[in-house]
């Protein structure tokens, strides 16, 4: 059973593509202001994104965008859905804000709604509680983007049928440095029914490799 | 009390990151939670940091954050009640 990649989205460098092409840019400079321009150009109509820190703001709008534009929570159940995502900075950006709630004995007052943001796999809940998405996630902590290994776990996880579709990619967020790559694997049987070749990719390191650049 | 109340929703919506919502959008008697602002127990753990930060209010029981934390009015009256103490 070989699978494709269906569709991807990449946002990096003020600019929001899906499948290659630019869908979204924006003059704000800013992430705070980027993201939300995003999140109003794309009528995301979830006020909980607001609660949420940059990272799972970024990896929440960037799997919706996908995940609406291609209607998988439709066609299939979320149990056979899963969420494989990667990064190199893990938490860092939102755990050193956090450590500094907590640096004064004198002006001790942790946040509880950061506090739950310092832990990377957070934003994959985020992603699964929004489109009721039930089957396996994780979020695995490399240097750099690992398209081998993002090829080989997901492969696994739809070889054994327990998945049918699988959200992976590469989401980071450091100090305002961002970048973001997801993608969307289904069955090449399932895909084949509902394209032509040549509408998709086949999911394959190389290919994982090229997308991600952009 | 009302300048209070104008107070706390302004710090309600910054801490909890209401966006969209202005001040005169709540009515400082509707309930906060579920059917009101549909704020969550993370929020609720907000309000009491809020509570001790900004008030020097600590609740000692809480179990009596249902209360308190009803309505922007209710936590108005319970911060007068306890600063006065």
């Amino acid at each position: 059973m070989t699978n494709a990649i269906t569709t991807y989205c990449n946002i990096k460098d003020w600019l929001i593509k899906i499948d290659g092409q630019t869908d979204f840019s924006s003059d704000e400079k800013e992430f705070r202001k980027f993201i939300r321009a995003a999140y109003r150009n794309y009528k995301t109509g979830y006020p909980k994104f607001f609660k949420m820190d940059n990272l799972s703001k970024l990896g929440f709008l960037t799997a919706d965008i996908l995940i609406k534009r291609s209607g998988i929570a439709d066609t299939y159940a979320g149990e056979e859905i899963g969420i494989i995502l990667s990064n190199s900075s893990s938490s860092l950006d939102t755990d050193e804000k956090h450590q500094e709630t907590i640096n004064d004995k004198d002006n001790y007052f942790p946040s509880p709604s950061m506090f739950v943001y310092t832990l990377p796999n957070i934003m994959a809940g985020e992603i699964s509680i929004r489109h009721k998405i039930k089957g396996e996630n994780a979020v695995f902590i490399f240097e750099r983007f690992n398209p081998e290994f993002l090829y080989s776990y997901i492969t696994e996880l739809m070889a054994g049928n327990k998945l049918k579709c699988c959200l992976g990619g590469w989401v980071d967020y450091y100090q305002d440095h961002y970048e973001s790559f997801l993608f969307l694997v289904e069955q090449t049987e399932t895909v084949k029914r509902g394209k032509k070749a040549g509408e998709y990719i086949i999911f394959a390191p190389k290919n994982l490799e090229k997308l991600f650049k952009g | 009390m009302e300048e209070l109340i104008e107070k706390l929703k302004n710090e309600i919506i910054e801490v909890l990151n209401l966006e969209d919502i202005e001040p005169e959008d709540i009515d400082a008697d509707d309930p906060l939670f579920n059917e009101g602002l549909g704020l969550d127990s993370i929020d609720a753990l907000e309000l009491i940091v809020l509570l001790e930060k900004n008030y020097g209010i600590k609740i000692e029981d809480p179990r009596d954050g249902r209360k308190i934390f009803f309505s922007v009015k209710t936590m108005a009256e319970y911060i007068i009640e306890h600063q006065n103490n």
